[in-house]
């Protein structure tokens, strides 16, 4: 059981009965380097050739007209799907970093159990002594306004609190990193406001966000840097400020304007 | 239709009197049907979530041969059991023939495939739904089974009753392997195809009633718990 | 932060799901297999005896078993066959003796050496059962073979058992004692008058009350049929339709598990006084259905058989 061993240590499971989200003090797994990342579905190319680094620091935001292959992008840096070619360098071995990095998605599965088990669940397969599983999931519960709703059914919740359980499930695990996939798309605006808050708080706790949107206002709300995706490739990386006040290529200056980029 | 009318009418009284010979029966059919959903499940339920989310070479043929399986003949799985539990047979030594733990492996042996396949078709949707989720989380196959079928459990209380319905309206591998020997191993259907034998079919076919009205009473029992607990859990 | 984690509430169906399978499954687990051979249904052990559908079915068991489990606490297991069949498990050690009838089989039985100590137990008779109507024309005759004969020559329905049972015998050696061999008839044209179903005695009844069809049955199982419609005696009293039982025990050395003494215990009280007695006290309609003969040595009623 030397895996789970090690990933209960990178848990820091042995912290006071409080238990507070152990937030890593320095980062490990970053910087994340990747190199002519490609991927391709069925015959279809959707990504041709990613170069990219993420370092630790505020949240990176993916960003990027539909069909822009952020999701891919997410999918493929997180470990769900096999690249067709390239490079995915963690500062770590890859099962190391993939035990310190989360992942929430756009509609967030709800396991068919209490929102508490919900959390408990990846935090009893990432080997975290049983006796501290519900102690830790509560905190990261309150965390997000959930505690509350703690033994209700997590399928009966609404779609912003679905979110937010999602967001304490992954963040419970205490990782270094959390993939965001438009994690808001499919909430109403108070929903919204809640899910960015608990973001920041994320990002303020210091762990790595790295999120997608399609959601300028949402990405200048939230960005330290911004990725720029067009047709499956990196255009343009820059930080935010700099990206919404003088973006380099035209591509990104068009979808800043609001234009339809095909 | 006096036939009919006949059988209800003994049914009924049989029920009503709680004649104790017939409540023997009643006992023994559930408790062997039960015996045998249970140990089907142990091997049928987690076969069949692994082959929801495994995927290997031949896993269709697997599959193919699962469902094959299902229509598998009684007669001949009770034969098979006789060969194998029979005294000149390999597990002679346990001397289980014509005993109840005979009839149990009989019906566990049918319904086995019964479960395994139909919890794959259960489970099979909810990986679909899970696989993206368990393995963001690290959760491999091996590990995703359980969760699988505690996550479905409330499907599969309905693929535990479709194997108890198969498992308790089974005689003939019971027949073969239990013996119908009487205060033993007689159970509901080996009761009517013996009152049957004997042309004596109004009480054949009002034990039949006896029999459906048990298993409508498991299901409703099983629905009814299965509601509540998933008003609570859904 | 409260620190005491209660028993989730979606464990609860499962846990109960899981206690009430358990407890269902309990008998037949916590005992061991070597306790489970020794059923304790009644406070003493227990044989297991392979006979026929008609001691069975015509209720004759239901009448001495108990009897002979009140006086020796034995319980006696049946498991009822076609003798064939009765036979077939008892060679392979799955019964410690059997009551059956058909007197060359027995003897093939016991020359073969799995079993021993054949003794005569009781007859019954064998009746020709057939529709009011009587196509054939038999009712009365007092010669079996020759009113088998004349089913065959008026191609009259006729079901027989085709499952290797005393009675198949017994209904075989009739056809061979006038010459006649239905089995190869039935491949001729015509030959579907004769419909050997492969089943017991009782479905066998049940077939020729649906079918108005002629049968041979033992006089017990008859007595205690239910669904007879038109079917009636049609022959009877030919000494060739008698029908002796025996009973016999496994061989102990051959299968060496065999409860040799409480299926001798049984034996002993079949052919003994009491059990001769409940033999002959057991009536159908103020009718007697088994005779009992346990005077008579085992090997005499070969003869008719043959």
């Amino acid at each position: 059981m030397d895996g789970a061993a090690a990933a209960a240590r990178d848990l820091r499971p042995s912290q006071a009965a409080g238990i507070p989200a152990e937030v890593p003090l320095r980062s490990t797994i970053l910087p994340l380097r990747v190199e002519g990342l490609r991927y391709a579905a069925g015959g279809h190319a959707i990504l041709h050739g990613v170069d990219l680094e993420i370092a630790a620091g505020p949240p990176t935001l993916v960003v990027g007209p539909n069909g822009a292959g952020k999701s891919v992008l997410l999918r493929l840096l997180h470990g769900l799907l096999t690249p067709a070619g390239g490079r995915i360098a963690w500062a770590v071995p890859f099962d190391q970093a993939r035990r310190r990095q989360a992942m929430v998605f756009q509609r967030p599965v709800m396991l068919r159990r209490s929102a508490l088990a919900n959390v408990v669940y990846p935090l009893a397969l990432a080997g975290l002594p049983r006796a501290g599983r519900a102690a830790r999931a509560r905190e990261a519960l309150a965390r997000v306004g959930l505690l509350h709703l703690a033994e209700r059914p997590a399928r009966q919740l609404s779609g912003g609190e679905q979110q937010r359980l999602a967001l304490a499930r992954a963040w419970a695990l205490a990782p270094e990193l959390i993939f965001l996939d438009e994690p808001t798309a499919n909430l109403d605006p108070a929903a919204t406001r809640a899910v960015e808050a608990i973001v920041q708080d994320i990002a303020a706790a210091g762990t790595k966000v790295v999120m997608t949107s399609h959601d300028l206002a949402q990405a200048r709300r939230l960005a330290g840097d911004i990725v720029f995706l067009h047709r499956g490739r990196v255009i343009e990386h820059a930080p935010a400020a700099r990206f919404f006040a003088a973006p380099r290529a035209p591509e990104a200056a068009a979808f800043l304007r609001g234009e339809l980029l095909a | 239709m006096e036939d009919f009318d006949a059988a209800f009418a003994i049914a009924i009284g049989m029920i009503g009197s709680a004649d104790p010979a017939l409540l023997e029966i009643v006992v023994l059919s559930l408790k062997v049907s039960a015996a045998a959903v249970l140990l089907a499940a142990l091997v049928g339920l987690p076969l069949g979530a692994l082959l929801a989310v495994a995927r290997f070479p031949g896993r269709r043929a697997v599959v193919v041969a699962l469902n094959a399986l299902m229509g598998l003949p009684p007669v001949v799985a009770g034969l098979a059991i006789y060969l194998l539990l029979s005294r000149s047979g390999p597990l002679g030594e346990l001397g289980l023939l014509f005993t109840p733990g005979a009839m149990v492996l009989a019906q566990a042996v049918l319904i086995a495939p019964i479960l395994a396949a139909l919890a794959r078709q259960v489970l099979e949707g909810l990986w679909e739904e899970y696989a993206e989720q368990l393995r963001s989380f690290g959760a491999g196959p091996w590990r995703a089974v359980p969760s699988l079928l505690f996550d479905g459990r409330f499907a599969l209380s309905t693929v535990l009753l479709a194997g108890f319905g198969r498992a308790s309206a089974e005689v003939g591998a019971v027949m073969i392997v239990g013996g119908n020997i009487e205060g033993f191993t007689r159970v509901m259907t080996t009761a009517i195809a013996l009152e049957t034998s004997k042309g004596n079919l109004p009480l054949a076919l009002a034990l039949g009633v006896v029999l459906m009205a048990i298993v409508l009473t498991v299901n409703a029992a099983v629905q009814v718990l299965r509601d509540a607990a998933a008003r609570r859990a859904a | 932060m409260t620190r005491t984690m209660p028993v989730p509430t979606r464990r609860r169906f499962a846990l109960r799901l899981l206690a009430a399978l358990a407890a269902a499954l309990a008998p037949f687990v916590a005992t061991p297999p070597a306790a489970r051979a020794q059923p304790q249904r009644e406070a003493g052990s227990s044989i297991t005896l392979a006979s026929t559908t008609s001691t069975e079915q015509s209720g004759l068991f239901g009448h001495i078993l108990p009897l002979f489990t009140r006086q020796t606490g034995i319980a006696v297991r049946v498991v009822a066959l076609g003798t064939g069949q009765a036979l077939d498990v008892a060679r392979r050690g799955d019964a410690d003796a059997v009551l059956v009838h058909d007197a060359a089989a027995e003897q093939r039985f016991v020359a073969e050496g799995h079993g021993i100590d054949r003794r005569a137990v009781m007859y019954n008779d064998f009746v020709l059962i057939g529709p009011a109507a009587d196509p054939a024309g038999i009712a009365g005759m007092p010669d079996a073979a020759a009113a088998m004969r004349r089913i065959a020559q008026a191609r009259a329905l006729f079901i027989s058992r085709g499952d290797r049972s005393g009675t198949h015998t017994a209904e075989l050696a009739l056809w061979r004692a006038v010459g006649l061999d239905p089995a190869a008839a039935v491949r001729e044209a015509g030959g579907g008058w004769y419909r050997a179903i492969g089943q017991g005695m009782g479905p066998a009844l049940n077939a020729a009350a649906a079918q108005d069809a002629y049968v041979l049955s033992d006089r017990g199982t008859w007595l205690s049929f239910r669904n007879r419609r038109t079917l009636r005696v049609l022959v009877e009293g030919d000494p060739r339709l008698r029908n002796p039982y025996s009973v016999i025990l496994v061989n102990p050395a051959r299968h060496p598990h065999v409860r040799q003494a409480e299926a001798r215990a049984f034996a002993d009280w079949l052919v003994s006084p009491e059990g001769q007695r409940a033999i002959a006290d057991y009536r159908i309609g103020g009718e007697q259905l088994f005779f009992p003969d346990a005077a008579a040595p085992a090997s005499r009623s070969t003869a008719r058989a043959e």
